[in-house]
């Protein structure tokens, strides 16, 4: 198994989780390992309980684990939730003037901080936030200048004296961890490899900047809001036009407008906004002008748990307005993909012309992960397909914007190019773009043009890569999921082989075009396959069985608005290997 | 609104015809805000490749496919929303929005305040008619109280909104009103709101023949007065423009209630369009520099 440490910690909203994760994440990150951070919270701007998991590893670290190795309790509320699922081995650091521990589970040890006595010299009521980092980082093993630049640079903006204030209280704590309290068993590791810490939403904006997005324009609604956070404070420097417009339907209207002028536009939101979004899908598919919509999952229906995490919007995405037309869907698998993925639709779309959908959830956007600073490559293929930006040298008589071809694909002029006026609509259309809806009808054009349209699927499909089986193909089991649950799902099957019960994965990174024919190739030798996916309904497996008719032997689904954990997942495969059930619900063991 | 004009040739009215012919029904009003139009665009010499013509949904929304401009007709409501995305992407290029009453104060009510308070710079012409045509003849919001339709057989009990006001309270930089039936005075307004920089509204009395027979054609041309006419009114007067616009009755007046020069429209107020020339032609992608930077951010 490989090495991870996880360490929590826990608060009211208000009381300062967020400082203490980034000065954690920091110091691993610079340390060269990768991290998983996971924040559970509510609604709500001061109280209420918010727990932050933050797993780091000298190798890719992609969820947060079944294990805490430290806890930090900020309030009794974390220490009565979270003291009895510590398993031996684990700490918790707690405030010891105004904390009580209750009972305690056999192996784990109490660090109790005499907080008033180690803060006394200062003139501020210190944050136990930072005693307790600084305990805590003795604990594993990492040297304090670390946290003194860390600390340095966090408090910087507030003045020499806070800096000097936290410095002073860290160090107190820090010795005071040395002579009381007991130091992990192997101290947290280092590699030569600095990472970039990042959360999902980050990486969708920077994909898009990447990308060559000038317009992204947003309505705010959780999980989504990070991309706009972004792209707002970076649109100088990056140039890229921002706009926060009156609402979802304003805001694909806005982005279809900037993209029919010539602009990459993008705009994000969740499925409540997505809902406003739908006639306007239509209306990029209808009139063949590209934008990218990022659809960021929360716990549906309706306003639903706006910050807790689902898959409940696949048949959403697949039947998002009215009558039939060409979309691209994708979902990507970890915070590095939410960046690579954007150029990739964005290419495709462009070629296609048609709308493109990238379907996350809150696991990933608002999840941070330290990645390699590689895997983050602004330097990425630009194709717009054919795109008519200024006048041709051989003129450009009898311009047809919607032009029959082959491919479906008709060249695209934007506005103020000599020679190339037409008027596009979102009622049906002939070649040159006249409309055949309202005085004259004709059933032989409409029966062309749709087929126009829809031919470009065909092309699409050979633009996107298949799925590919990981792992040994002749395992007992195959795990099945889509988008973000990849990383879950890779380490409940190295769990599984390391218990000797052989599995392997597939991964579904393009939801449209399916390539079902491929999916089915590989499963149909599977000896017992199983979906993994965080809704009630398996509405990734009714879809894979509405394109293929295919039928896995078994489902894990989640549906409580916390994501997968790997005991999960490898409990659910063991169950179902013993032919107990073939739909296994796991239980969310912490109340958060 | 910037206008293009081009030195070589001359833009005639013949070739502002649209490929295709308007399907309106014979005597309606929207031929002759369609007409003011082409002769504004043919005044003023606006090269028609440098405009958009973009409208949402319903009879008079018809309109981008009869003249021969770059056109969107885009969905119901949704004109404005759309415009000011095509106006940030490429700011050289002039844009005019045609609709209906229902299509800009109903449906699209939202984007019609959000648009007036961002100052888009644009023209934007609200053919009025009281009354919902395509669908057959149902209340609209400017549809007057009492009103009979095929939605209210025994009357509006709701009150209509009114557009003059509603566009002087969203902060509208310049609001006027004209009248199908007066040709020169309606040609004059649009080209004074295609040169204004801004958003420039023209609600447009537009009289439906089929299905509005309460306002018609001779019930306008009994009513209107054109506040040119007024050497008393001064439509820098943001106060005496709102206390005209709530005129309504023996007398309704039409003409620029209000215009405003002195504050920037979006595309000039928004840093990034500051230089580098319109977004549409920018070359795309980040710069090697730029990204180091993004990255040292994450480290």
């Amino acid at each position: 198994m490989k090495y991870t440490f996880a360490v929590s910690i826990g608060g009211a909203a208000g009381q300062g989780v967020a400082t203490p994760g980034n000065i954690f994440a920091r110091i691993f990150a610079r340390r060269g390992l990768y991290l998983n951070a996971y924040n559970a919270y509510q609604s709500i701007i001061r109280g209420g309980h918010t727990f932050l998991t933050i797993r780091t590893g000298p190798e890719p670290v992609t969820n947060m684990g079944d294990r805490i190795d430290l806890l930090i309790t900020l309030n009794q509320d974390t220490m009565d939730r979270h003291l009895g699922l510590l398993g031996p081995g684990a700490a918790v650091i707690y405030n010891g003037d105004s904390i009580k521990p209750g009972a305690t589970p056999e192996g784990v040890r109490l660090c109790p901080l005499p907080v008033g006595e180690l803060s006394k010299n200062s003139r501020n009521k210190v944050e136990q936030n930072t005693l307790a980092v600084a305990a805590a980082m003795n604990m594993m093993g990492i040297g304090f200048q670390a946290l003194e630049e860390v600390l340095t640079q966090q408090f910087k903006k507030k003045g020499d004296a806070v800096v000097n204030e936290n410095v002073e209280v860290a160090r107190a704590a820090y010795q005071y961890a040395t002579a009381h309290f007991e130091a992990f068993p192997h101290p947290v590791p280092m590699t030569d490899h600095p990472k970039a810490v990042l959360t999902g939403n980050m990486a969708l904006a920077m994909g898009g900047a990447a990308a060559g997005v000038k317009f992204y324009c947003a309505y705010p609604m959780s999980p989504s809001t990070g991309v706009l956070h972004w792209m707002a404070s970076h649109a100088r420097k990056t140039g890229i036009m921002v706009r926060q417009v009156e609402d979802e339907i304003g805001v694909i209207n806005m982005a279809i407008g900037a993209a029919h002028a010539g602009c990459r536009a993008m705009c994000a939101t969740s499925g409540g906004g997505f809902a406003l979004m739908t006639e306007g899908l239509g209306m990029s598919a209808m009139i063949e002008t590209p934008v990218v919509v990022i659809d960021v999952q929360r716990a549906g229906p309706s306003t639903g748990v706006p910050t807790k995490t689902e898959q409940g919007d696949l048949w959403q995405m697949l039947g998002a307005g009215h009558g039939d037309y060409p979309r691209v869907i994708a979902s990507p698998l970890d915070v590095a993909d939410c960046f690579q993925l954007i150029p990739e639709i964005f290419n495709v779309i462009d070629k296609y012309q048609c709308p493109g959908i990238v379907l996350t959830d809150l696991l990933l956007s608002e999840g941070t992960a330290a990645v390699d600073p590689e895997s983050l490559n602004f330097n990425v293929e630009i194709d717009r397909g054919d795109l008519i930006t200024e006048a041709e040298a051989n003129g450009a008589n009898g311009y047809k914007r919607y032009l029959y071809t082959e491919s479906g694909v008709s060249p695209r002029a934007i506005p103020g190019v000599p020679g190339h006026m037409h008027t596009v609509a979102t009622d049906e259309h002939q070649e040159d773009g006249v409309l055949i809806s309202d005085e004259f009808t004709n059933p032989i054009k409409r029966r062309e043009m749709m087929e126009k349209r829809q031919r470009k699927i065909a092309g699409i499909e050979a633009a996107v890569i298949a799925p590919e089986l990981v792992g040994s193909p002749d395992a007992e089991v195959t795990l099945i999921g889509w988008g973000s649950t990849k990383g879950v799902i890779e380490e409940a099957v190295e769990l599984l082989n390391e218990e000797g019960i052989t599995a392997n994965r597939l991964q579904i990174r393009w939801l449209v075009p399916l390539h079902g024919d491929r999916i089915v190739e590989i499963l149909k030798n599977c000896e017992r396959t199983i979906i993994v996916e965080n809704n009630y309904s398996g509405q990734f497996a009714r879809y894979l069985r509405s394109e293929t008719s295919f039928v896995p032997d078994g489902h894990i689904r989640k549906y409580d608005g916390e994501p997968f954990m790997p005991h999960h997942i490898v409990e659910a495969v063991k169950e179902q290997l013993g032919g107990r059930t073939k739909l296994s619900v796991p239980m969310h063991e912490i109340m958060v | 609104m910037a206008t293009t004009t081009t030195g070589l040739k001359q833009i005639t009215l013949p070739e502002l015809k649209g490929k295709a012919e308007p399907d309106w029904c014979p005597g309606c009003g929207d031929f002759g805000v369609l007409a003011a139009l082409q002769k504004a665009v043919v005044e003023l010499q606006v090269e028609p490749r440098n405009i958009v013509t973009i409208s949402g949904i319903g009879c008079s929304s018809n309109l981008p496919g009869y003249i021969n401009t770059y056109g969107m007709h885009t969905l119901h409501g949704r004109a404005l929303a759309v415009a000011t995305g095509v106006k940030l992407a490429n700011h050289d290029l002039t844009v005019v929005v045609t609709g209906g009453d229902g299509d800009g104060f109903g449906i699209g009510g939202n984007h019609f305040i959000h648009t007036m308070r961002r100052n888009v710079d644009l023209v934007y012409l609200a053919m009025d008619n009281q009354i919902y045509g395509l669908t057959t003849g149902q209340l609209s919001p400017t549809s007057r109280l009492g009103m009979k339709t095929k939605s209210t057989p025994f009357g509006s009990v709701e009150g209509p909104i009114n557009p003059i006001s509603l566009a002087l309270a969203a902060g509208a930089t310049f609001v006027a009103r004209g009248f199908s039936g007066e040709q020169k005075h309606l040609t004059d307004l649009i080209k004074q709101a295609i040169r204004h920089k801004g958003f420039a509204f023209i609600d447009v009395f537009s009289p439906c023949v089929t299905y509005n027979h309460d306002n018609t054609y001779p019930w306008f041309k009994q009513r209107v007065k054109k506040l040119e006419d007024d050497s008393a009114y001064d439509s820098s007067n943001w106060i005496m423009a709102v206390e005209k616009s709530q005129i309504w009755g023996e007398e309704i007046p039409i003409g620029k209630f209000f215009q405003r020069t002195d504050i920037p429209s979006l595309h000039e107020a928004e840093p990034v369009l500051d230089e580098g020339g319109p977004l549409a032609h920018r070359r795309l992608g980040i710069s090697p520099l730029i990204a180091q930077e993004l990255l040292a951010e994450l480290m």
